[in-house]
Parts: C-alpha cells; structure tokens; sequence
C-alpha cells in the first residue's frame, strides 16, 4: 500500500449574508467503457459513425430480443474498480430503471441498482498544491447508455439517433467528500488519469464518454465534521444534483452558483429543496429540471431477462495480476528512481503516454552511455547510489536531464505546434541520443537546443547531425586558447577592468563562446580566463 | 395496502397507458386483487432461503468483445412512423 504524506485542503468557504458557509460535494461519474461492442449486443461502439448505423435489434429494442451480456465490458468494471483499490462483488444483478423518453427506445435502462458489481473503494485527489483528499467510491455499476436525441435540426421534431444505445458505462459513485469546485475537478481529472492507465474508459469529456452529475449542498462549518464522525447525514443541508455535465470548466462554475443560490434561499429563511437541476453556462445558473413531479419515479426492479452475474474470484485475481502500474505508484517511483521533484513527476505522469515517452528516453539513454563507456566523465547531481535496476549509470542524474528535455523542450515544442506526444515527431530514442551527447560532454547545452530544433523539424540521428554539421563541443584547449588569446589581445581596456573587477571575466568568457560559435566547454573557457585574466 | 383511483391513474400515465377516468375503479380493484394476492406469498416463511433466479441451474449466458451486428441502418428504421436522413424523427422534445 501506498502511503505519500499529504495534508488536507480546506474546504471551499462563501461569505453568505449573515455566514460563512462550506461546501459539501458528491459526484456521480458516467465513464463510458472502452469495448469494441456494447454491453448486451453485437453492435459497434465506434463514436461518429452514420446514425443508426451501430444499431443491433435489441438496441432498438425490437420485440422478442434478448440482452447478452459482453464479458469485457464486466472485466473492464472489475479493472476499473480494483485500480480504485474497490471491493469487488463476485455476485451482482442488473435492474430496469423506468421512463419514456425516445431516445430510450426499451422504455427502461438496464442498471444495476440493487447489487452494484463494485463496491466500496477510495482516490486520492491531489490539489497541486501539496494537499490530497481521499476521497471514498461508494460503489461503481455498469448500465446502457442512452441514445441520443438532437432538437435543433428541424423546428418541429426532434431526431434520435440510437447508435449510443445500449454502450457500457460506468457509473462511479463518490461520497460526499468532496469540499470545493477545484477538489471536484481535480477528482474527475484523477478519475480520468486512472480509468486512462487501465485502459477501461477513454476519458474524452467532449464526446460525452465521461460526464458527472454534481450534488452540492451547504452547511455551516463544523456540521461536516460532525458528518464525517456519524456519517448521519442530517447534519449535512439538502443537496440538488445538477445533471449531465461534461466540462470541467462549466462543472466548477455550476457549483459555486448552485451553492450561493442555496445560500441565498436559506438565509432568506427559505428551505432548499431536493432536485434535479441544469447548468446554464451562457446565463451562469441553474434551473429546475423537473417539469412532473412524477417523472422521477423510476419503479426500479430485477430485470428478468438476465440472470444474476456471478464471476470466479481466481478470474477477478487474474485481472488483478495484470493490472498496469497507476498513477500514483507510478508517480512515486519517477520520484524515488529518477530524483524527480513532485512537481515533474506530476507532469510526467498526467498522461500514461508521457509517462512510458519519458520512461523510453531514460531508458535508451543509459543503454547508449552504457555502451559507449562514455558515462564517466560526467559527474552525478545527485546521488552516488545506482537507483533502481540500472547498475552502471546512475539513473537519478540521466532521469533529472531527461526529465527537463521532455518536459521544458519537448513539451513545450509540442504545445507550440499544438500537438499530443503521440504525435511528436522526435522519437524517445532520438532525445535520449541528445541527451546522450550532453552527458558525455560532446555537445553543450546551447548547441543541444538548437540540435534538438534540428532534429525536431528535419528527424534524423542526433550524434551524425553533430559530426556532419561541426556541432560538437571544443574541449581542446589548445583551440580555446588561441581564441582567448585572440581577444585578450585586441581587448586590453577590459583586461585592466577585469583584473580588478574579477566580475567581469564573464564577459571574456562570452566572448570565447562567440567566436567558437557556442561549441566551446564552457567549463574549459571558465577555467582558461581564470588563469589568464590571473584572478 | 391498498391501491386508489389516484394510485391507479398514477401508474397507467407513469405506463404512459391512457386509462379513461370511468375505467379506473375496475383497475384499482384488479390491482388490489393482484396486491392481495402478493400479502398472502408474504405469509410464507423464506428465512435463509435464496431467492430463485432460474428453475434450472444455469449461468448468465456471456458474448465475446466481437463486433458481430449493426450496419442496418434501413431495418432499424423500417418501422418508424417518420425517419429522416437516417435519424428517427419523433415530436419535439425539450427538458
């Protein structure tokens, strides 16, 4: 078990009229699975395909069809909750859910109300900022998906489209541990970066394959505490859930405007009351969604077309065995192994691409000074220990500088060109051959950039760029000399100056590093003008 | 319990089943009838018995991750009282 230190956030505070009040949140995530079918038929999952193209005849619910479940879609559910450290249910059963809606073509949604496929389990949710909150999954199960439903093609109808119908998602349920709209966002982002390490849920909250439901409420402070000792929620105010929300932007604005409309309603001397409510992003509110007070009332019972689902607990082990490394053990380790600072290592394992991207380039890296036996010249940062598995090269050192290309160069590189990592141009093998050529000396830190520009935009190995273009750095001292000397000589004022403003050295040294074109050992220049300039 | 005009009337709109206001005694009574019944399985006594999902022993029948059905975009439809380019087209409806 993982056990990072962390302090807890404080809880998000509004000055109300007459208070301070706090914040209480609880999140319902819908993460669609990733599957290449759906969840009881045989039809695509595939997004943006022709309407109704991805449509199987117990999607349309067509008379006598049956649901048959898909055995990854469970799998993907027992992945997701055992990387959220979750109880996993080796018996569960599936529910219909009651209503009309024509996107909903069955009259009801399969779900699982009763006896949920995970149960409890926790996320440690980062602030940034040095503070985590644990926040505690309540249980997760696997539902369809609806269809969907567009009103804003013709004036008087609206146009269903079915090919979402019957896809796996997840329903991730949290308790109300959430204390602020920053927390909630950086909980779903966590969500996301896990369910993206697992491979179970793509995470694109633009095609609606994660969106929440948001319950807030309001207390005075204290009340939460007293909560959290009884877990009685009636120290707790009433929550609104606000509905179907798929920006992490326009999910931290809902919350605070729902939260101040509570505020304003309760100091009014009003009572909030529990429902449904939409974000209005455009006029910055929410409003009631619930037209009949009955449309609610979804007379949830066991589907009798499907059997309970009972797994093997050796199966749910086997999934357990082969689970990818995650986030945070992932993130410890580019700590421990690579003396990265917890803020790099954050950076760096946001994405699981990033992530073996930079893994490659430490790793290329040491084998190329490995087996050039050139890693002795240079001098370990910060640590003397080999780390890790690596037995001649200390990987602490070649994984800080690996750590500052990816992340300073590369990264920044990408962002310019608005580009992922999956799509840059420069291989892990190619910048581990840059930085390969920096820790041997060949090549200074100056000229590394712009051979990395070159390599950027051209491709091609970075030690023959060097050979071919005169890019390797003059360690010759002889060279270096001579073009000190050089300057020395048409510079008498400033030799006078510097001899007893020793200061100025620098200047010569800028000078030396002109005129060899940047190629010079900057060390070597350093160590030359102090003896000359005799200071 | 027992089920009212109101309750009747309730569950016929939730069915989304137009019941006519002098049909809703009869369908009351047929309810309490039905809910009757279900009192008198109450009575019986299933301590410790597990509820009986099949009458014969079998596991919940599974498919593989296999794209195996879809592409019919013409018979989907085929039955929709009004389609339009590929979408089934239906009145209006706003939340």
């Amino acid at each position: 078990m993982l056990d990072l230190t962390y302090e807890l956030p404080k809880p998000k505070v509004i000055a109300g009229a007459k208070h301070d009040w706090e914040l209480v949140i609880g999140m319902e995530v819908h993460a669609q699975v990733s599957s290449n079918a759906k969840l009881f038929s045989g039809a695509s999952t595939k997004f943006g395909a022709e309407p109704n193209s991805n449509v199987a005849f117990v999607d349309a619910a067509m008379p006598g069809m049956l649901p048959v479940i898909n055995e990854y879609c469970v799998e993907q559910a027992v992945r997701t909750g055992l990387g959220l450290k979750a109880d996993i249910n080796l018996w569960s059963a599936f529910d219909r859910k009651n209503y009309f809606y024509p996107d909903l073509p069955q009259g009801y949604q399969i779900s699982q109300l009763y006896h949920p496929i995970v149960g409890e389990g926790e996320v440690l949710v980062e602030l940034g900022d040095g503070t985590a909150r644990k926040v505690r999954i309540e249980r997760i199960h696997m539902e369809q998906d609806a269809g969907k439903s567009i009103h804003d093609m013709d004036p008087n109808m609206s146009f269903v489209d079915l090919n979402r119908t019957g896809v796996c998602l997840m329903e991730i349920v949290s308790r109300p541990d959430i204390r602020g709209p920053e927390e909630a966002a950086a909980y779903i982002a966590k969500l996301r970066q896990i369910m993206q390490y697992l491979g179970t849920c793509d995470g694109n909250m633009q095609n609606g394959n994660l969106r929440a439901d948001v319950n807030v409420s309001v207390c005075l402070p204290g009340q939460y505490e007293k909560y959290q000792e009884t877990q009685d929620f009636s120290h707790l105010g009433t929550r609104c859930e606000i509905k179907n929300m798929n920006s992490m932007r326009f999910i931290q604005q809902a919350i605070e405007v729902e939260a101040r409309r509570q505020i304003a309603i309760i100091e009014a001397g009003g009572e909030v009351e529990q429902e449904t409510r939409l974000y209005d992003p455009d006029k910055g509110e929410t409003r009631s969604m619930r037209s009949k007070e009955e449309a609610h009332d979804y007379r949830y019972f066991p589907d009798p077309d499907l059997l309970p689902l009972e797994i093997e607990q050796e199966w749910v082990d086997d999934i357990a065995a082969k689970l990818p490394e995650l986030p945070d053990e992932k993130k410890a380790r580019f700590i421990e192994d690579f003396a990265l600072s917890d803020y790099d290592a954050s950076v760096l394992t946001a994405e699981v691409e990033a992530a073996s991207y930079f893994e490659a380039v430490v790793m290329n890296a040491i084998d190329a000074l490995d087996e050039s036996g050139e890693f002795i010249v240079y001098t370990t940062s910060s640590s003397n220990k080999s780390i890790g598995s690596f037995d001649k090269v200390q990987s602490r050192d070649v994984g800080k500088t690996a750590a500052n290309w990816v992340i300073n160069e590369l990264f920044g590189r990408l962002k310019k060109d608005d580009k992922g990592i999956s799509e840059s141009s420069v291989t892990p093998k190619q910048l581990a051959g840059i930085i390969k050529l920096i820790k041997s000396d060949a090549i200074s830190g100056k000229i590394a950039k712009d051979l990395f520009e070159i390599v950027y935009t051209e491709g091609g190995d970075p030690a023959q760029i060097v050979e071919e273009r005169g890019m390797k750095q003059v360690t010759d001292t002889g060279a270096i000399e001579a073009a000190l000397d050089e300057i020395i000589a048409a510079n008498p004022a400033q030799v006078e100056k510097a001899k007893v403003n020793p200061k100025l050295a620098g200047w010569f040294v800028g000078q030396v590093m002109k005129a060899t074109g940047g190629k010079a050992n900057p060390k070597a220049v350093n160590e030359l003008v102090a003896k000359k300039l005799g200071s | 319990m027992s089920i009212d005009q109101s309750t009747a009337a309730k569950v016929a709109k939730l069915a989304r089943i137009k019941v006519e206001d002098d049909a809703l005694p009869a369908l009351a009574d047929e309810f309490n009838n039905i809910l009757g019944f279900i009192e008198q399985l109450n009575e019986v006594d299933v301590e410790g018995v597990e509820p009986m999902t099949s009458v014969t022993p079998q596991r919940l029948k599974r498919r593989k991750d296999e794209v195996t059905d879809g592409s019919q975009q013409d018979k989907v439809l085929a039955n929709a009282p009004d389609a339009r380019e590929g979408f089934f087209a239906v009145p209006k409806v706003v939340e």
